[in-house]
């Protein structure tokens, strides 16, 4: 049994009078193993940050996930009371948003923040927990860690408050790390340094990860397992190696033509037509149909099933099956 | 071929911190720091660096957005400072900008033609006749549909706004445009639209581009010549070509490792920088960037380098210089 099976997962946004329904997250099964990590590409608007939501069960009260079972070291998370699922979140499964100025309260020291899920999750003392906080600053690498607990977020850089939160992230070894574009708003040589902590973190603690986001470069360098999402859907999924040399699809195939390589010189880039769909009012068929240069007359009409294109390579076209 | 159009020569800003009693001058930020660059008509000056590095006081600058502390800029071999006002204004005229945001950068309150045509009204006297046929001109460029001349900003996706933007920035036939970070804002499927758009409207139009992003990759892909900049000063410039495949600078060496590969075979070199860039209001003594440097020597943390040539691009490093120029 892996770590992490998610199976047929649909999570939709309804409107007020729920007149309108919205298929942010559509029949979506992933598996993440111990110690893997996934990475969950797709544009703004194909549902992946829903889709992690729906795993901790965060999501906002428009939100419902309407079928799909999330099997977590052999619980059925779905199934569990909402104070069964606080003593998940944050505890066995963690996560890292885009914004650490966001995901840490202004009104509170470093060293109460990394402290708070010690306490509340272990029942460990003031100074037990804060004795803690200082060894996980130690581990995100932050410089002089005594001081550093006594400060205020905005006291520090955007680097460090980033590896604060990280900090939080792995207080209560969590089995499971989900990241969610968390390296967006910080700079290249800070983000390079980020992802080789987070690296590092995953290898000495055996820590399974899901990477959510948008740049394909990410996923090159820090994934084992690629799982595009289009719309809504995971329109192709498997090992990161094979994904870039064969994908199978032609939404991945387009997007990895797409982007300028540093080798490529000035050679002119292939674009995509159009642009992403409206999660609103999707077209008929395949969702990507309309921006498709392989369409055919059946994707138009049906949705394609999933379908096996080699072992643990699945893609959602009618071109594959 | 005739001379650049535009040319920064030790071109320096300054910005007063205020504190205390008074609010007398307590420190000063050197945001840009003698630096010189020259944009050739029809090419393009990629500028990279980090936050805080001062590219886009640079951008600023050259937007007339910013007095220069010292050092000038020269438009078409002519210093700025010395113009009169009928030449500031063709000098405006011809250097325009498109920004990061195409949410925040066009009025909502204004229909489209209303956007592209302001410009054309505010510099040029038109018919109206005339300006409606500009702006179904300018549409056609940037391949936007005639109808979109009556709607506003909020019914065209994020692609859309920023061809709209770029529509906006040709109005006057500019012969530079400033990109600031022209494709970060938008979708990944989009952005190869918007660089293709980019490089067929240089083309067409001979436009020399400023181009600023923090996307490594697409500053290979857009430039001619790449500018690195760290802390206020350019320490390596060149061919973009030779820039992003050989990097000399330690800096330059370690920014580009640490852009991501395009693939996951691809195996590089990681350098991991240690530590943050230093705060511009006391920046290093000597080389600014030799106590993150992996290669820093005694030297490096006393006498600052200067740009200097080698193997085709001029680099500022103390490595690279044989012998240890006498001065004070």
């Amino acid at each position: 049994m892996k770590l992490l099976e998610v199976r047929h997962l649909s999570t939709h946004y309804v409107s007020a009078r729920g007149a309108r329904v919205t298929r942010a997250v559509d029949d979506v099964s992933l598996t993440v193993g111990e110690g893997e990590t996934l990475g969950i590409v797709g544009e703004s608007g194909s549902g992946k940050t829903t889709l992690a939501l729906s795993l901790l069960r965060l999501l906002p009260p428009a939100a419902r996930t309407v079928s799909g079972e999330i099997w977590f070291e052999g619980e059925d998370l779905l199934t569990k009371s909402r104070g069964e699922m606080r003593r998940v979140r944050g505890k066995r499964i963690a996560m890292i948003l885009q914004d650490p100025l966001a995901s840490l309260n202004p009104l509170f020291t470093v060293g109460d923040q990394v402290a708070e899920p010690l306490r509340v999750h272990e029942g460990a003392s003031r100074g037990s927990a804060w004795a803690r906080a200082r060894e996980l600053l130690r581990a995100v690498r932050i410089a002089a860690p005594e001081t550093r607990v006594r400060e205020y977020p905005h006291q520090l850089s955007g680097g460090m408050r980033q590896r604060i939160v990280g900090a939080i992230a792995i207080s209560c070894g969590p089995r499971l790390l989900i990241a969610d574009e968390p390296t967006t708003s910080l700079d290249l040589t800070i983000q390079a340094q980020y992802l080789q902590l987070l690296r590092d973190l995953q290898r000495d603690r055996g820590l399974a990860m899901i990477f959510i986001t948008h740049n394909l470069g990410i996923v090159a360098r820090m994934c084992d397992h690629v799982a595009v999402m289009y719309a809504g859907r995971l329109v192709e999924a498997g090992p990161v190696a094979r994904i870039f040399s064969s994908a199978a699809h032609p939404y991945t195939q387009a997007l990895l033509e797409s982007i300028p390589r540093m080798a490529d010189g000035r050679k002119r880039l292939t674009a995509i037509d159009g642009q992403p769909p409206d999660p609103v009012a999707l077209p008929p068929g395949c969702a990507f149909h309309p921006r498709c240069p392989k369409v055919l007359e059946r994707c138009r009409k049906e949705a394609p099933p999933e379908v096996r294109v080699a072992a643990s390579h699945t893609s959602r076209c009618w071109l594959a099956s | 071929m005739a001379g650049p159009v535009v040319e920064a020569l030790h071109l320096t800003k300054h910005f007063p911190v205020r504190g205390g009693f008074l609010a007398r001058e307590t420190a000063v930020v050197r945001a840009v720091d003698e630096v010189s660059f020259s944009i050739e008509p029809g090419r393009t000056l990629g500028l990279v660096g980090e936050s805080g590095c001062g590219k886009t006081t640079t951008a600023k600058l050259v937007l007339l957005l910013e007095q220069p502390t010292a050092g000038m800029i020269r438009f078409e071999g002519r210093d700025l400072q010395a113009l009169d006002r009928t030449m500031l204004h063709a000098y405006r005229s011809s250097v325009q900008a498109v920004f990061q945001d195409p949410f925040a950068s066009l009025n909502p309150r204004m229909r489209v033609d209303q956007i592209i045509a302001e410009p054309l009204v505010t510099h040029e006297r038109l018919g109206s006749g005339e300006v409606a046929k500009r702006v179904a001109r300018l549409l056609e460029l940037v391949g936007l549909p005639d109808r979109s001349a009556d709607l506003f900003p909020h019914e065209f996706s994020g692609g859309q706004r920023q061809r709209i933007a770029i529509a906006r920035s040709l109005a006057l036939s500019p012969k530079l445009v400033v990109l600031d970070e022209p494709v970060s804002a938008l979708d990944v499927s989009i952005r190869a639209q918007i660089l293709n758009l980019l490089r067929d409207l240089q083309a067409q139009l001979g436009l020399s581009y400023l181009f600023i992003a923090h996307d490594l990759a697409a500053v290979a892909h857009m430039s001619h010549t790449i500018a690195v900049m760290y802390l206020g000063r350019i320490v390596e410039i060149g061919d973009a070509a030779t820039v992003a495949a050989t990097p000399k600078h330690p800096y330059t060496q370690a920014l580009f490792s640490a852009a991501l590969p395009s693939h996951p075979g691809e195996k590089r070199e990681e350098i991991i920088l240690a530590g943050e860039v230093p705060s511009p209001l006391a920046p290093p003594a000597g080389c600014r960037f030799h106590p993150r440097c992996p290669h820093a020597m005694e030297r490096c943390g006393r006498q600052e380098p200067t740009l200097l040539r080698e193997t085709g691009r001029l680099v500022a490093c103390h490595l690279y210089e044989g012998v240890i120029p006498a001065r004070s």
